[in-house]
């Protein structure tokens, strides 16, 4: 194969004549509303795929419009041709990454951060613990703290204020890997617990879990998982991501289970899309699906088994900001809606545009900071033209960025945010 | 650099000229085929800084090509000779209501459905509705003079427009028309720039008529087995005193297609479905349904469905809307036409469709707004199969002159851009055409302005392939 026909196999572009230019898709995106150029739009950026691989663009000219989408698949929903932008957006990220020409330092940090860090059990455990020490501290700056913040330009100081208190490192030690019910189990469900997710947010997942024993599910907690590689494909790392795809599938064959249960928008998204890594007919390919037919959103279950009902009133006015893939990639969008609906004293206040983007995705806004707290002032200032006393989320991104929304807004004496699963375990949950 | 680009930068902020080579090829196509890349884009937030822009064209002699949101059928907004994309869709929203006037004075960026939407918070409509309004500016819709299923009821852009600012090719801002719905003075420059593609000058701001929300509206959607009969039922209906506010066709392969993207329930061994929307007062909707349902009846319709609810009208009217993105699976380049013929040749012109489709052995389906004449034939093909494009092309060109022997019109709403400048004389005839020339070179004599659209270039052709 010559060098242009691979890179049209790797890039996509066969996918790209799928696209009409209807530009149906312009008035979803975000970027498009807040960068102000078609460069930024998805019919752009699916144009410039189109133009590297037909040689007539280079790479590096199509970087910055790919490193500035923000994967939330709003201009999916909308396609009438049903273009496959999250493949072509894969693609795209992979070219771009082979063509990189990186320093020494920033490879080793990415290789730390990519094969080390983020996959590792151990290394989440002491991102939390080392979160909690300084907590506990008051270190100068979490942002010393970890190898993750010397990739400069980062702004960590701003999310510093905004992490959850943590368990001490005892508590965390104590989870054990089976819980199970008070009466007969209804089904067995095997937690996916996230990398971040398990570090930062260790007592939301927590608060999962009970609330699924609590439903009468049995719980088990496979040893062997790790992190879904979201970032990792984001990243343009594809071998990588595949690799920890394998490692996930494995790990949750070991033994019987009915659902394979996550609380984050983003892994989710990513876990039911596991088979596309994979060539039909293949084993791998076979092991996928069957692993994807399992994944479920916790808010999925959580309806599905209608066990819970909730006791506590929770007097507050309330918004809900969808995790954009949860909705758009996982089309999981009424069961929040219908927990929420349940919880007594809530007042459920919709957004104006609840689908567009809060600019967190994965770590856009640690990479792309500047855009992505544009995006997130439009999302802003809806949330406070309804002025919620709590925003919900269902992702550990979206709920860290709407803290910070709500920080940067001096809100934080009349509104805060809390994952969906904190507040439905406030609520009193019983059978 | 070219001293035309630096006088660029005289009149407009710097982060609102784009150079970079992504940015222009961000800029070079439409939702029509061709691909030209512009030297620069600009982005004007206001009239001065057009005013700016144009003066340099003008000065330097550089084409500029308006452009909205580039959803153009017919390569409108395509920069042929290189040059300039104004790029107006970044020009702040205004939307300014005078409810006790009927009126409102919009900013060239305004998506379409917006007004609209502002105008029903007032109990008032804004009636062209293109099937694009929720994406495109209505600057491009005034220059498109684009149209839409309401059509057939309450007309299209033109005959909402009462005024207009607009900058002129020489960099000069003129107002057209005023704020009064009756207005006689001198000619008719409003109307002459409307549909005018962007060849006579960039229009910065528009005043336009609203009229009162209707009150109910009732849909029916009507069985036929054979297209034939289905234009006879048109054309009683729309002479029985009754005027429908939307009167849209869909032929048999459509109605499959439809059916195989997303079931509903169409019936998929009808030839024709035609699909009515009556609008009005409650009481009067409910005589004109008798009157349609009998009508469609002693015509020979197979069936007439009358939807129960609400939920039960929008799926039909889905199902309407789902036609463009169903036939797309067919074969992946769809060749969208709006050939237009008079009402009654409906069926002549489906006949000579499908003769066209067995000559050149492509895929041709129809659907449209059979209200008023305004048919949308699709051929649907594939941009990588070159002989299948020459094919495509020579199926169009037949198409076009189908609709013209029949006494139609190439365009119906699309417009002429790029696509069917080459068909012009066939229509207008070469004096036809001389005159609207004239006309141009009045108000452009350096001809900056969208060159390369309506007219033909001596011996250009209609190219759907990529050379
Ligand atoms: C899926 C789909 C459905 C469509 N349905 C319809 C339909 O139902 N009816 C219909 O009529 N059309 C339809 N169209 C065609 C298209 O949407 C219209 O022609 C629309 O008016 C184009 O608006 P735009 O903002 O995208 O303008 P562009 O495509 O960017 O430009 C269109 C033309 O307007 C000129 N122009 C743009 N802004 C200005 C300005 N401010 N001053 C002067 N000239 C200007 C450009 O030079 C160009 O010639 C459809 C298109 C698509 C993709
Ligand atoms: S909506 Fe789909 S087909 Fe239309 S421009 Fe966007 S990606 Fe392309
Ligand atoms: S994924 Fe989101 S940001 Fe990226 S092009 Fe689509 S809508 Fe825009």
């Amino acid at each position: 194969m010559s060098n242009l026909q691979e890179l049209q196999k790797t890039i996509n572009y066969d996918k790209t004549f799928d696209c009409v230019q209807c530009g149906y898709c312009l008035p979803a995106c975000p970027t498009y509303e807040t960068m102000e150029k078609e460069t930024h739009s998805p019919r752009g950026r699916i144009n410039l795929v189109k133009m590297v691989a037909e040689g007539k663009a280079s790479v590096e000219d199509l970087r910055d419009p790919i490193e500035k989408c923000l994967g939330c698949m709003a201009c999916t929903t909308v396609c009438p041709t049903d273009v496959q932008y999250g493949q072509i957006l894969e693609g795209a990220k992979e070219v771009i990454e082979d063509h990189e020409v990186k320093s020494g330092a920033q490879k080793r940090m990415e290789d730390f951060l990519f094969g080390s860090f983020f996959p590792s059990k151990g290394w989440m455990n002491t991102l939390g613990n080392m979160t909690w020490f300084y907590q506990k501290s008051g270190l100068q700056s979490f942002a010393n703290l970890t190898s993750v913040t010397k990739m400069a330009p980062l702004h960590l100081g701003y999310f510093e204020q905004i992490i959850p208190k943590q368990p001490s490192p005892r508590k965390r030690a104590k989870r054990t890997k089976r819980y199970l019910p008070k009466r007969k189990a209804s089904a067995k469900v095997a937690f996916f617990t996230g990398c971040v997710m398990d570090s930062v947010f260790f007592e939301t997942n927590q608060n999962t879990i009970d609330l699924m024993v609590r439903s009468g599910l049995e719980i088990v907690i496979p040893e062997q998982q790790t992190c879904c590689g979201a970032l990792h494909a984001h990243a343009g790392k594809v071998q990588n991501s595949v690799e920890l795809a394998k490692r996930n599938i494995r790990a949750f064959e070991e033994e019987e289970i009915d659902y394979i249960v996550n609380n984050a928008g983003g892994c989710g998204a990513r876990l039911i899309e596991y088979h596309h890594l994979f060539e039909e007919g293949t084993l791998w390919r076979e092991r996928a699906e069957r692993f994807v037919s399992r994944v479920k959103d916790i808010s999925q279950i959580l309806v599905d088994v209608e066990g819970l009902h909730f006791t506590k009133p929770v007097d507050k006015t309330i918004t809900y900001q969808p995790s954009c893939h949860m909705s758009n990639v996982q089309g999981v969008k009424t069961p929040p809606l219908e927990l929420l609906k349940k919880v007594p004293g809530l007042e459920l206040k919709e957004l104006e545009r609840p689908d567009f983007c809060c600019g967190s995705a994965g770590i856009y806004n640690i990479i792309n900071y500047e855009e992505s707290m544009e995006i997130l002032d439009v999302k802003m200032k809806d949330v406070c033209s309804v002025q919620p006393e709590r925003v919900v989320t269902t992702n550990p991104g979206c709920l860290l960025q709407m803290k910070l929304g709500i920080e940067r807004e001096g809100q934080s004496e009349q509104m805060d945010a809390v994952h969906l699963v904190d507040l439905l375990l406030e609520a009193g949950p019983q059978v | 650099m070219e001293q035309w680009k630096e006088a660029l930068q005289k009149h407009i902020q710097e982060e609102r000229i784009l150079t970079s080579l992504a940015d222009r090829y961000s800029y070079s196509f439409d939702a029509s085929f061709g691909e030209h890349l512009p030297e620069v884009v600009v982005q004007p937030s206001n009239r001065d800084e057009v005013v700016g822009v144009l003066k340099v064209s003008n000065e330097y002699k550089v084409p500029v090509y308006p452009r909205g949101q580039g959803t153009c059928l017919s390569g409108g907004p395509l920069p042929v000779h290189g040059g300039i994309v104004l790029d107006m869709s970044q020009w702040p929203e205004s939307i300014d209501l005078r409810v006790d006037d009927l009126t409102v004075t919009v900013s060239p960026s305004v998506l379409t459905a917006r007004i609209n939407e502002e105008a029903m918070k007032h109990g008032l409509m804004y009636a062209p509705d293109p099937s694009s309004a929720h994406v495109a500016t209505i600057g491009g819709n005034l220059a498109e003079n684009s149209g839409g299923p309401r059509g057939l009821k309450y007309g299209v852009t033109k005959d909402f427009v009462l005024g207009l600012e607009v900058v002129t090719p020489e960099g000069e801002v003129i107002r057209t028309g005023g704020q009064t719905i009756k207005n006689v003075t001198g000619f008719d420059l409003t109307k002459l720039l409307v549909g005018s593609e962007g060849t006579l000058g960039v229009i910065t701001e528009a005043t336009l008529k609203l009229v009162p929300k209707p009150p109910a509206v009732q849909t029916l959607m009507v069985t036929f087995d054979d297209v034939h009969t289905a234009g006879k039922a048109i054309s009683k209906t729309l002479t029985s005193g009754i005027l429908p506010s939307k009167l849209e066709f869909m032929d048999q392969a459509c109605i499959q297609a439809v059916e195989n993207f997303n079931p509903i329930g169409l019936p998929t061994h009808a030839a024709a479905i035609v699909i009515v929307e009556l609008d009005g007062h409650p009481e009067a909707l409910k005589v004109e349904k008798e009157i349609v349902q009998e009508i469609m009846q002693s015509i020979g319709a197979t069936d007439v469905v009358v939807p129960g609810n609400q939920e039960e009208a929008d799926q039909i009217w889905h199902a309407r809307k789902q036609v463009s993105p169903a036939i797309a699976k067919i074969k992946p380049t769809k060749v969208s036409e709006d050939a237009t013929v008079p009402r009654s040749k409906i069926p002549d012109m489906m006949a000579r469709l499908e003769d066209i489709k067995q000559k050149y052995n492509v895929e041709v389906v129809c659907f449209g707004h059979a209200g008023d004449g305004n048919l949308h034939p699709n051929i649907l093909c594939d941009k990588r199969d070159q002989e299948e494009m020459k094919r495509a092309e020579q199926a169009v060109e037949e198409l076009f002159q189908a609709a013209i022997d029949l006494g139609g019109t190439l365009s119906g709403e699309h417009g002429i851009g790029t696509m069917k400048a080459p068909f012009m004389e066939n229509e207008l005839g070469a004096t036809g055409v001389n005159m609207m020339r004239r006309i141009k070179d009045a108000w452009d004599p350096n001809g900056i302005m969208n060159p390369g659209k309506i007219f033909a270039e001596k011996g250009q052709k209609l190219v759907l392939r990529d050379e």
